[in-house]
């Protein structure tokens, strides 16, 4: 069938006007999101939510300090936890593995980046909580530690084999081992990449809720005994969130304002860092 | 690590390094500034430690309580409880005063009756609480991983049957056990049913859809709930019966009296069941329910009290008292309980918890009538004391002078 | 200039050992790191596979198909859990799909290069926001617009259809599907921009060059190209769908049943684990929860390798996304 130019071209038209339009809508809906919960937010947001601990139901009054510090605390245990395994994993990848050990490690590494977290979470419950008793920080972080695990293989993978081959050849060719020139070229050339691997999976990882329901549970005080349960921004605004107390609403939103601005601040240091890496290997 | 030649080689530059190093090292100071400042906060709003008959308070010494000094001596200073939603609003307030009156922290997390019997029979938690009685089953299961599990009553609370509708106020609404019964069931599916507006002469109902609002954890209020509805409708005690979870015909689930008074209070159309301080602390409304001599009953601390007079507390102290067949008692009413093993393995926890479930049902008690709770009635304290007395530290009793 | 201070002043022989000796370190630390890996994910599917034992002895395949979810009389089965992940799945998986390829399509071929950079930076930077928050959001706000604008102009106009006749509570499978969809856009948009992006430009040429419109070069050459990629990024979108817990949790009523209608509340798996997990009493209640989970994880290990089979060969999908 032939159609006319100028009915093909309205056609095309039509086509690239609704594509437009669908960019727009979805960007205005999640713009939308975001600024709705930055407005809610940084209206309830005050100088008790960093100093105080939660008053009892239906007082008023009352901060986020315990979760503040459950949340740093885990975050950075799981992050030492985490990262290091994440990265020699990727080096193994990048620099030792034959192809089918690494396609074999690149396999299990994108399965357990599939896990649903909520199994994540079932998963430290059998292996720790049950094991030790009781509810701890440590759970929580070992379950974060997992789910960061896997982004960090991956990604350091990738970024270790952006560094050109001829830099480990130079290396190699002045005589030191191969161990000295992973650590002292490629690693440093790939800096900027893996420190953006690092600050993604801990971005994540601040925001994860359904893996520290059943493992960190949550405290009403403030606790820097990691073998203790522990609370955590995500899960303060979950149950505050699901609570029937205006108070705990308010509350609610100014956490999530302040999460969401830790999650942006760390996504946009990560996109800097990956920007200097660019520059470090050129 | 780093030898300044490769650097060269790689363009990596020496001071990227500081800078990260610098970033660190402020993340550092900021977390440790962070932790002081709270802990700073903590002592200065802890006034006395725990001191023993120091004070200069000469009439009433507030450091012993009957008998026995309020702070635990040798006692650990903190203490993992789970359990019952139900009285959490009155256990945060117990919480937050024995903190500041002893310096020991309770945790305690209102995960839902059923989780509270769950960790206690796992041993992840010091203490678990219950709104429902141990089931002959999880009785066995306790036992078998603790030894003998005590059911320590706390306080007793209403279960108000809470609704949000448009223009009927609170106590407007008049609801009876059957009735309810079929709400739940799902054979009462709107409003302007006639067996609600049979039972509502002169309040106008709109012709909506009832959004039952359930809980979809395990609950002590379900069971006093669930409770009550078997004793009053054939149909649910050989459907969906009574527990701390059960199979719901219908309706939406939301977890913790919390979810449920939330939900409530989000839904137009709904109906739900709460303990009577959220309702209050909430402003939700709630019905009158009909009782068992025929009167229809506010949820209130009286109806409450009313509930569980006339009946012989048994020494250990499980019982229920939904349907009570006094005429001014509140239908679903229900006692909750701490449960706790009877040996205390860790002494210093034990210790612990004995001074402190101790100061609870004495001074603790007149937290309770604030937040519409009924304080333990002088047999039923009476019988706590005797349970508390029975917790066992090392060979010796928990409670120590 | 190189700095060889770590072997000087040591002879030939003793160098070479301890150099050889250093990558043996290193190397050993690398394998263990990967076996790490491993053993984690082994132990997953171990410990999982053990907690489920009760329910798989008692129940064994009934359980997949079992419709009654008693806690009282300890029958368990999932088929609600399983129907109702995939229905809210799936809606939320047609809300989201025609939006992500359109804003795809528009991203990369369409859009002028300075609104490029900032537009998909934007949609990246939400796919980063925690699901809890998308779940405060969604019952504060999207709840609300669901029981008074959607549902009534829905129920009232399309009644007829099962899908639409129910309660009208906002709350229920619709809402989740919605939260859904605004979780799964970025991703879906994301991974379909890369598969477009990776089309070679000598296909749009050759159209061009035929004298085709830029509608038709999209549907006739790039397109067609890229469908591989396309599904697979969908799938992607269908994993994240099914294993998200917590914004799903929130809005989804939490009712175990098997029903037509999307606005009636129900469970997924995830929703379920979430909410009866901590607070099951018996061992068979939380085996059967265990065994949800394990289902649930085989099921999205299964989509997850579908669609990486399929994106994989043309793009790299980004290892970072959220679940």
């Amino acid at each position: 069938m032939i159609r006319s130019y100028d009915f093909r071209r309205a056609w095309s038209q039509t086509f690239v006007v609704l594509a437009a339009l669908s960019a727009a809508l979805c960007v205005a809906i999640l713009f939308y999101m975001v600024s709705y919960v930055f407005v809610q937010g940084i209206s309830y947001i005050n100088l008790d939510f960093f100093t105080k601990s939660p008053a009892p139901l239906g007082e008023s009054g009352g901060g986020a300090v315990p979760s503040l510090i459950g949340s740093l605390l885990m975050l950075g245990l799981a992050t030492v936890l985490g990262v290091p395994v994440g990265l020699g994993v990727g080096i193994l990848v990048a620099e030792y593995a034959s192809p089918r050990l690494g396609a074999a490690i690149r396999f299990v590494a994108d399965v357990l980046a599939g896990v649903p977290s909520i199994v994540i979470g079932i998963f430290v419950f059998e292996l720790i909580v049950v094991r030790q008793g009781h509810f701890s920080g440590w759970a929580g972080s070992v379950a974060l530690a997992i789910i960061m695990l896997p982004i960090v293989a991956r990604a350091s993978e990738e970024m270790l084999k952006l560094v050109p081959i001829s830099q480990r050849e130079a290396a190699l060719a002045l005589g030191i081992t191969r161990w000295r020139s992973i650590t002292n070229v490629v690693l440093p050339a790939a800096m900027g990449g893996l420190m953006t691997a690092a600050l993604l999976a801990t971005a994540r990882a601040a925001g994860e809720t359904a893996p520290l329901l059943f493992t960190s549970l949550g405290n009403r005080f403030t606790t820097t005994n990691i073998n203790e349960p522990m609370d955590s921004l995500p899960v303060h605004i979950y149950r505050y969130a699901i609570g029937p107390y205006d108070q705990w609403h308010q509350e609610a939103w100014a956490s999530a304002f302040f999460l969401i601005m830790i999650v942006l601040l760390i996504n946009v240091l990560a996109r800097w860092a990956a920007g200097r890496q660019r520059g470090g290997t050129r | 690590m780093q030898l300044r030649g490769f650097n060269l080689l790689t363009g990596v530059k020496r001071r990227a390094w500081l800078l990260r190093l610098a970033v660190l090292a402020v993340m550092a100071v900021a977390l440790f500034l962070a932790a002081c400042e709270d802990d700073d906060e903590e002592t200065t709003s802890s006034p006395t430690g725990t001191g023993t008959a120091s004070s200069p308070v000469a009439t009433d010494d507030p450091n012993v309580v009957a008998g026995y000094p309020r702070c635990a001596p040798g006692g650990s200073n903190s203490l993992a409880g789970a359990g019952a939603t139900f009285p959490n609003p009155l256990y945060t307030k117990w919480i937050d005063e024995y903190k500041r009156a002893c310096n020991v922290e309770v945790n305690y997390q209102s995960i839902g009756s059923g989780g509270g019997i769950r960790q206690i029979t796992e041993k992840t938690v010091n203490f678990g609480a219950s709104d429902g009685v141990l089931t002959d089953a999880q009785e066995q299961a306790a036992v078998a991983a603790g030894g003998s599990i005590m059911h320590i009553a706390m306080t007793s609370g209403a279960v108000a049957v809470i609704y949000n509708l448009q223009g009927v106020q609170s106590g407007q609404l008049k609801l009876d056990g059957p009735t309810l019964a079929d709400i739940y069931l799902g054979n009462i599916t709107k409003w302007n049913d006639a067996k609600i507006v049979a039972l509502n002469p002169g309040v106008s109902l709109p012709n909506a859809d009832i959004a039952v609002v359930h809980r979809s954890d395990g609950s002590g209020t379900t069971f006093i709930f669930a409770n009550y509805l078997s004793k009053v409708s054939p149909a649910w005690q050989s459907g969906p019966g009574f527990a701390t979870s059960v199979q719901w015909p219908t309706g939406l689930g939301a977890a913790g009296n919390e979810g449920v008074a939330g939900q409530v209070r989000q839904l137009p159309g709904s109906i739900g069941y709460a303990e009577l301080a959220y309702a209050h602390q909430n402003n939700l409304a709630f019905a009158q329910m009909k009782n068992k001599s025929g009167a229809y009953v506010t949820p209130t601390l009286e109806a409450t009290t009313a509930a569980a007079a006339g009946v012989t507390i048994p020494a250990h102290m499980k019982i229920l008292i939904t349907d009570s067949s006094n005429a001014a008692a509140y239908p679903i009413s229900g006692f909750t309980w701490i449960l706790a093993y009877q040996n205390q393995e860790d002494a210093s926890k034990g210790k612990a918890l004995a001074h402190y479930l101790w100061w609870a049902i004495h001074n603790g008690q007149s937290f309770a009538t604030d937040l519409d709770y009924a304080p333990l009635a002088p047999d039923a304290a009476k019988a706590a004391e005797n349970q508390i007395l029975k917790l066992q530290c090392g060979g010796a009793a928990c409670l120590t002078k | 200039m190189l700095n060889f201070k770590l072997v000087s002043g040591r002879t030939a022989a003793g160098r070479t050992n301890r150099l050889a000796m250093g990558d043996w370190f290193f190397r050993s630390a690398m394998y263990a790191c990967g076996l790490a890996l491993l053993a984690v994910t082994a132990l997953l599917v171990v410990e999982l596979a053990r907690g489920a034992r009760p329910s798989i002895v008692e129940f064994g395949f009934g359980f997949l198909g079992g419709t009654t979810w008693d806690p009282v009389r300890e029958i368990f089965g999932a088929l609600p859990l399983v129907y109702g992940t995939i229905l809210a799945s799936l809606v939320g998986l047609l809300i989201a799909v025609p939006v992500s390829i359109g804003t795809a399509i528009f991203l990369a071929e369409l859009s002028p290069q300075w609104l490029r950079r900032p537009a998909s930076a934007l949609i990246e930077v939400i796919a980063a926001i925690p699901s809890v928050i998308l779940g405060l959001w969604g019952l504060f706000v999207l709840v609300p617009i669901v029981r008074e604008v959607v549902q009534p102009v829905l129920g009232d106009n399309l009644g007829f259809i099962p899908l639409f006749d129910g309660p009208r509570f906002g709350v229920g499978v619709l809402s989740a599907g919605l939260i859904l969809a605004i979780m799964i856009v970025p991703i879906v948009t994301a991974v379909i921009r890369d598969v477009l992006l990776a089309v070679p430009n000598s296909q749009r040429e050759a159209m061009l060059a035929l004298g085709a419109t830029r509608w038709e070069v999209i549907s006739e050459a790039v397109i067609p190209y890229a469908r591989s990629g396309m599904v697979g990024a969908i799938i992607l979108g269908l994993g994240r769908a099914m294993g998200e817990t917590m914004a799903v949790t929130m809005v989804i009523g939490n009712g175990f049943q098997i029903t037509p209608s999307l606005f009636e509340p129900t469970h997924t798996i995830a929703s379920a684990i979430a909410s009866e997990f901590a607070e099951a009493t018996t061992e068979l209640y939380i085996a059967a929860l265990i065994e949800a989970a394990l289902i649930l994880m085989v099921i999205s290990l299964l989509v997850n390798i579908i669609a990486r089979l399929l994106v994989g060969t043309l793009v790299r999908i980004p290892s970072t996304v959220r679940e």
